[in-house]
């Protein structure tokens, strides 16, 4: 504050306070806008969602050609980022494996949340008993450890992509189920909707205008979120075998086979590992961003 | 306080019994046996092996038969390594991982606590973002590329620390420090922001204007509030370590159990998985109740006879 908010404003002036209103979503990228690290996490996150979609198909090559006379090349400018073992260019199989990785980081995520949104909402707007007995099943699943059951089911499964997307999509909802729920139940008991209600306003209508664009932001935060840690299990599934079948190549795979060639062609581990994470630390910075921006609990508090 | 105990040891109780149906079920939709190879056994051998192991039987015989043995802490025999039962490998290979599972638990609660003390305390100081730039690192980094960089720097650039194997406190170093790196980030967030919070209550404006010195200040009122958020993670930090076992102790040939784990998922060595993921999941679910009964002690206004959440 300065002096001049406490200097008197002249009769018909009134225009020069007037602050025009802001939706929730202006005032979150507002507040986005300031946050450096935010901003970087969004750059981060759209050039390597660029260079997985368009990156493969610019290479000269593909990411399943091998070339065994090449095989283990430094990088050079015929193979920016050397050639593996068996010739492949390094190059294109990093782009290749952002594609694979970045899909299963968004469509496992995607899973999670049709599945966490449609369980968290019934429980919400049931309320009473049917929500009692339905947040027990979530409590008594959260005691289970997931990834072990993320293994048992790509061990059952056979390792693939589209398997990947399903054993982590069944396996980690249940945080969103909680969020969503949560924000029901809250949403539920505020005056507007009540108001609303008593305009004669109909239920389905209730639900898709007034609730779920209120739930959008805490949904959108988890969602973010939980994209590096689909991304990480992944990493985590190739390394002990179970990722995407060969010659498929997630940057788990790439780092995998790069630690085991790590003291000969150190190279072959160090791209695949860079491009990783610096995606995780995009993801994770427009997370951490997104969530101050959005979280009503922080816009109580103010900006810290 | 009694009922709430026994009430949770009934819920743990009801978990494992659903964690043993979903895992021996998914284990029996695997299709083709443990015995199909691709050099086919003959069909009498086959037989023979399948009776012994008691195959044939109908599958509600097999899962009341290994209910049975489960309930009594009997896991079954392997399959890939004749004459070894899972129990066996358990013991054989457990104190392994139970001792570097200890030391990383300890090294990551320690330097985690500290440092984001640290942080809080020099807040958007250097100190401050120094830390906070490690933390955001070892989130961000997955174990095995850390445990390669540190093999890489101290084992053959600067040859001070064993590669690999398990044979003395130098063997403990590397593993530890890459599967602490993980939980130890987390940790110190959660201790800073934590932290943050407590300062900014108007009890320690009180204690402040007593003129309570910084140390005390920060042990004696801070920590204690701002541990709760820590203590509910350390479930969550054992399942961690747990899983994190698997790759560290893979990449430095540790004998323990998790490393074995992964051969046994590499062997498709159905009994040993199934028998390792129960018991893992039974060590999880124990360590989740404890913390829970740990949790009044550290905060009086948590009682234990209310139910949590809802």
């Amino acid at each position: 504050m300065t002096e001049r908010d406490f200097e008197p404003i002249a009769i018909g002036d009134i225009e020069s306070i007037y602050v025009p209103p802001q939706t929730l979503r202006q005032r979150g990228w507002q507040q986005m806008k300031q946050n450096r690290l935010a901003i970087a996490g969004i750059v981060i996150v759209t050039i390597m969602t660029l260079l997985a979609v368009v990156g493969p198909w610019l290479c000269p090559y593909t990411y399943a050609e091998q070339n065994l006379a090449d095989a283990n090349a430094y990088p050079s400018a015929a193979h920016w980022f050397g050639t593996d073992s068996l010739g492949r260019d390094l190059f294109v199989r990093v782009l290749y494996g952002a594609r694979i990785s970045l899909s299963i980081g968004l469509v496992a995520s995607l899973i999670n949340v049709c599945i966490g949104m449609v369980y968290g909402g019934i429980a919400g707007l049931a309320g009473g008993k049917t929500d009692r007995f339905m947040m027990h099943i979530v409590d008594i699943l959260y005691a289970i450890p997931m990834l072990l059951y993320v293994i048992l089911l790509m061990v059952v499964f056979k390792p693939g992509l589209v398997n990947i997307y399903i054993a982590l999509g069944i396996a980690y909802w249940l945080n969103m189920a909680r969020i969503v729920r949560g924000q029901i139940l809250s949403l539920k008991e505020q005056d507007y909707v009540l108001a609303a209600r008593s305009c004669g306003t109909s239920s389905w209508h209730i639900l898709t205008r007034h609730m779920l664009p209120n739930c959008v932001g805490p949904i959108i935060v988890t969602l973010t979120l939980s994209i590096p840690d689909a991304i990480f299990t992944e990493a985590f599934l190739s390394f002990i075998g179970l990722g995407v079948s060969a010659p498929m190549a997630s940057w788990g795979v790439l780092t995998s086979e790069g630690i085991s060639s790590m003291r000969s062609f150190p190279f072959q581990l160090i791209f695949p590992a860079v491009a990783l994470c610096i995606t995780m630390l995009g993801f994770m910075f427009l997370g951490d961003g997104l969530r101050d921006a959005l979280d009503p609990q922080n816009q109580k508090e103010g900006s810290r | 306080m009694v009922l709430y105990v026994l009430k949770r040891i009934g819920g743990a109780v009801v978990v494992l019994w659903a964690i043993v149906t979903i895992t021996f079920f998914l284990m029996h939709a695997i299709p083709g046996g443990p015995f199909t190879q691709e050099k086919k056994l003959p069909p009498a051998v086959l037989a023979t092996v399948e009776a012994r192991y008691h195959l044939n039987d109908p599958l509600a015989e097999q899962y009341a038969d290994y209910l049975k043995h489960a309930a009594v802490l009997d896991l079954g025999p392997s399959y890939k390594y004749p004459g070894k039962t899972v129990n066996a490998i358990i013991k054989e290979t457990f104190p392994v991982s139970a001792q570097l599972g200890a030391i990383s638990l300890f090294l990551a609660i320690g330097a985690g606590l500290i440092a984001g003390m640290l942080a809080a305390w020099r807040k958007n100081s250097w100190v401050d973002y120094t830390m906070m730039i490690g933390a955001t690192l070892g989130v961000s980094v997955p174990s095995f590329i850390i445990a390669a960089i540190l093999i890489q720097l101290f084992a053959f650039t600067w040859p001070v620390l064993p590669a690999a194997m398990w044979k003395g406190p130098a063997y403990m170093i590397m593993p530890a420090l890459a599967l602490a790196a993980h939980p130890t980030a987390f940790i110190m967030r959660l201790t800073r922001s934590s932290i943050l919070d407590v300062l900014a209550q108007d009890y320690i404006k009180t204690a402040k204007s007593r003129g309570v010195g910084t140390t005390a200040l920060l042990c004696r009122h801070a920590l204690r509030n701002a541990l709760l958020p820590v203590v509910s993670y350390i479930g969550p930090l054992a399942a961690a370590l747990l899983t994190g076992s698997f790759i560290v102790e893979s990449i430095f040939s540790i004998p323990g159990l998790g490393r074995h784990f992964v051969t046994s998922i590499y062997n498709r060595d159905y009994t040993v998985i199934l028998g390792i993921t129960i018991f893992y999941s039974f060590l999880i679910i124990f360590m989740n109740l404890i913390i829970d009964m740990i949790y009044p002690l550290l905060d009086p206004r948590i009682s234990l006879k209310k139910d949590k959440g809802v």
